[in-house]
C-alpha cells in the first residue's frame, strides 16, 4: 500500500541529500518503526513521505497514488500526522483539537457529521482522554498531551499514519501500553502505521519491520531479527561506549572500554 | 455548543437592542421612550423628535454597531492568524497604520493643491477608506512577519509603541497639513461614533459586509491553523493562501473602521475573549457572530456613557473604552490559561 521508488529526501541548500535510493514498501496492517539517532534523517523523511516537503527525488506512493502530488484535500484525508513541534494555542479545548482532525471530511463550515462523531468518540475511547476532553489543550500535562494529538491522528481515520517520536514524554508503561495499542490499531484497520522511536528494546519486540537509519545516508528495512542477526542495528547505534548484542537482541554497556 | 451560541447571541441581541434604543433617547434633549420608538417607526411622533432620533442619533448608535462588530470579527481573526490572545486591530498598530496613511493621503493633497483636497472632499468616503485600506494592510504585513520573530507579549508591547509612533506622525502631518490649507480631516484624532455623516454610512457598511463573509468563509482553515502551520497543512489547508485571505478580510474589517471612527480602542481586543467564554470553543465560526455582537455592545456602551447627558460634553469614547477594557486585559494577562504559557 505504502511504496518508496528511489526516494531522496533532504534540503535542496543542505548540499546534497540526507537520504537516497530508498527502496521499501509496507502493507496495510504494518507497524513499522524508524529507528535511528538524532541527525540521521528520520524527521525529514517521514515529512516527505507525508507530502509536507518535497522529495529531493523518486516519490513516495499511497495505494499506487504519488504523495506528492495528490490534492492537499485527499491528502489530508488519506495521511494523518503527528510531529515533534509543539501544538499549542490560547483557547484551544481538548474536544476541539480532537474535532480538527476530521476537517478534511466536513463541509465549509466544518460541521460534524454522525460518522465524524463515530470517528472522534472512537478516538477518544482508545486513548483513553475522555476525562479532559473539556480541559484547555494548554494545561495538559506532556504526556495527556501526546494521548491527545494520538487521538487526533487517529480520529482522522488515515491509511497511513506518521508518528514521529510520539511517546518521548511517556513513562515506561504507558509508552508500551500506547506502542501495543497502535499495533493493533493497524492491524484491525488495515492501516500503515509508521513510527519513529527511540525506544530500541521496544521498537524491536513491536515493529512488524523495521527501517534503520545508519546515520550515514544508509537505509536498511526488514524484520528486527533480520536487521539484528545482521548486524545493521549495532552499526547504526555502536558507540565506543555501547554496543549491540544481536544475540541477546539488546545493548550492553561497552566491553571493549571507551574510545 | 451550537445552543450555546445560539443562546448567546440571543441574549446579545436582546441586550444591543436594549441599550441602543436607550441610548437614542437621551443626550441634550430628552426624548420618552414612546417619542423615540414613534420617530424610528415612523409613526406619530413630533419632527423634532423624529430629527433627532433619524438624523443625529441613530447614525452615531449604527455606527458604533457596524464598527464594534467589525472590530470584534476582526479581533477574532488576529487572535488566530498571530496566535496570539492579545492581539487586535488596535493593539497590534493596525488602526494608527491606517490612520497615518490617512493622514499622509491629506496631507499629500493638501501640499498637491486646492484641486486635490477638492477631489478629496468630493470622494471623501472611497478616498479615505481606500487610504485607511493602504495603511492597514502595510501595518498588518509588517507584524504578520515580526510576529514570527518575537513572542506574543513582546508583539503587543511593539504593536502599542508603533502606535504611538504613528499617531504622533499624523498628528504633526495633519497640522502641516491645516496650514497648506488642506483642511479635510483636521477633526478626527480620537474615536468618535459621531463623527460620520449618515450620507458615508453606506461606505463604512460595505467593505465590512464584503469583510466579514470572507472572515465566515475563511472560518474553517484557519481554525486548523490554531495547530499550527504543519499541523494546518497536514489537514490540506494550504496556508499561504490562507493568510492572505485573513489578511485581506481583516483590512475590510478594519480600514473603514479607522476612516469613519478613528483609533476604537480595546473593542477587538476583548470581544473575543468573551466570545470563547460564551461559546465554550476556540473554533473560529461560531466566534465570529458572538465577537460582532459583543464588540458592537461594547461600541454601543462606551458611546452610551460619552453621551450621556453631562453637563459639559467632554468625555472621550477610548478613554471610556480604555476605562472599561484596560482591566480586562490586565486580567486576561494575569489570569488566562491561554497566557500564562508565555511565561
Amino acid at each position: 500500500m505504502l511504496e518508496l521508488k528511489s526516494l531522496a529526501v533532504g534540503y535542496r541548500s543542505a548540499g546534497g541529500p540526507l537520504l537516497s535510493d530508498i527502496e521499501v514498501s509496507a502493507d496495510p496492517g504494518d507497524f513499522i518503526c524508524i529507528l535511528g539517532r538524532n541527525g540521521s534523517g528520520k524527521s525529514t523523511l517521514m515529512r516527505t513521505i507525508a507530502g509536507l516537503q518535497p522529495s529531493l527525488d523518486g516519490v513516495a506512493r499511497l495505494g499506487g497514488e504519488d504523495v506528492a502530488s495528490m490534492r492537499p484535500g485527499t491528502r489530508a484525508r488519506r495521511i494523518a500526522v503527528m510531529l515533534t513541534e509543539r501544538a499549542f494555542n490560547p483557547g484551544l479545548r481538548v474536544e476541539d483539537v480532537v474535532a480538527l482532525a476530521r476537517q478534511p471530511f466536513t463541509g465549509w463550515e466544518g460541521r460534524l457529521g454522525d460518522a465524524d462523531r463515530a470517528a472522534i468518540a472512537d478516538a477518544v475511547a482508545v486513548m483513553g482522554i475522555e476525562p479532559f476532553l473539556r480541559r484547555y489543550f494548554n494545561s495538559l500535562s506532556d504526556g495527556e498531551r501526546q494521548r491527545v494529538m494520538i487521538a487526533r491522528a487517529l480520529a482522522q481515520t488515515p491509511r497511513l499514519m506518521i508518528l514521529d517520536e510520539i511517546t518521548a514524554f511517556l513513562d515506561l508503561p504507558s509508552r508500551v501500553e500506547i506502542m501495543a495499542l497502535l499495533r493493533s490499531h493497524a492491524k484491525a484497520k488495515g492501516q500503515v502505521i509508521l513510527l519513529s522511536s527511540h525506544d530500541l528494546d521496544l521498537s524491536l519486540q513491536l515493529a512488524d519491520s523495521v527501517w534503520l537509519l545508519d546515520g550515514a545516508g544508509g537505509f536498511s528495512a526488514g524484520t528486527p531479527d533480520a536487521l539484528s542477526r545482521s548486524g545493521a542495528v549495532g552499526r547504526a547505534f555502536d558507540t565506543g561506549a555501547i554496543r549491540f548484542s544481536p544475540s541477546q537482541g539488546r545493548f550492553e554497556i561497552g566491553t571493549s572500554g571507551p574510545a | 455548543m451550537r445552543t450555546r451560541v445560539t443562546t448567546s447571541s440571543a441574549a446579545l441581541i436582546a441586550a444591543l437592542a436594549g441599550l441602543s434604543l436607550l441610548t437614542l433617547t437621551y443626550g441634550q434633549i430628552a426624548l420618552p421612550l414612546a417619542d423615540t420608538l414613534g420617530a424610528l417607526t415612523g409613526t406619530q411622533s413630533s419632527d423634532l423628535a423624529r430629527q433627532i432620533v433619524l438624523e443625529i442619533r441613530l447614525p452615531r448608535v449604527v455606527a458604533a454597531i457596524i464598527a464594534g462588530g467589525a472590530l470584534g470579527m476582526a479581533g477574532v481573526l488576529m487572535q488566530a492568524l498571530f496566535r496570539n490572545p492579545v492581539a487586535d486591530a488596535w493593539s497590534l498598530g493596525l488602526l494608527a497604520g491606517g490612520q497615518f496613511g490617512v493622514a499622509l493621503t491629506v496631507t499629500a493633497a493638501a501640499f498637491a493643491g486646492p484641486a486635490a483636497v477638492s477631489f478629496l472632499t468630493v470622494f471623501e468616503g472611497p478616498s479615505i477608506t481606500l487610504a485607511a485600506a493602504a495603511g492597514v494592510a502595510v501595518a498588518a504585513v509588517f507584524m504578520l512577519a515580526l510576529g514570527r520573530r518575537v513572542g506574543a507579549i513582546t508583539l503587543l508591547v511593539i504593536g502599542l509603541m508603533l502606535g504611538f509612533t504613528s499617531q504622533g506622525l499624523t498628528s504633526v502631518l495633519l497640522h502641516f497639513a491645516a496650514r497648506a490649507g488642506g483642511r479635510v480631516y483636521g477633526g478626527w484624532q480620537d474615536a468618535s461614533f459621531a463623527a460620520i455623516a449618515p450620507a458615508s454610512l453606506p461606505w463604512l457598511l460595505l467593505p465590512i459586509v464584503i469583510g466579514a463573509g470572507a472572515a465566515v468563509a475563511t472560518a474553517k482553515p484557519l481554525s486548523s491553523l490554531l495547530l499550527g502551520e504543519t499541523y494546518a497543512r497536514s489537514l490540506g489547508v494550504k496556508v499561504t493562501s490562507l493568510r492572505h485571505a485573513v489578511l485581506a478580510a481583516t483590512v475590510l474589517l478594519v480600514a473603514p473602521v479607522v476612516a469613519f471612527c478613528g483609533p476604537v480602542s480595546f473593542v477587538g481586543l476583548i470581544a473575543p475573549h468573551f466570545a470563547r467564554a460564551l461559546a465554550g470553543t476556540a473554533r473560529i465560526l461560531p466566534l465570529l457572530p458572538l465577537a460582532a455582537l459583543g464588540g458592537a455592545l461594547l461600541a454601543v456602551a462606551g458611546d452610551a456613557i460619552v453621551h450621556a447627558p453631562w453637563e459639559q460634553h467632554f468625555l472621550h469614547l477610548n478613554n471610556i473604552l480604555a476605562i472599561l477594557g484596560a482591566p480586562v486585559v490586565i486580567l486576561i494577562l494575569i489570569f488566562s490559561p491561554a497566557v500564562r504559557q508565555w511565561r
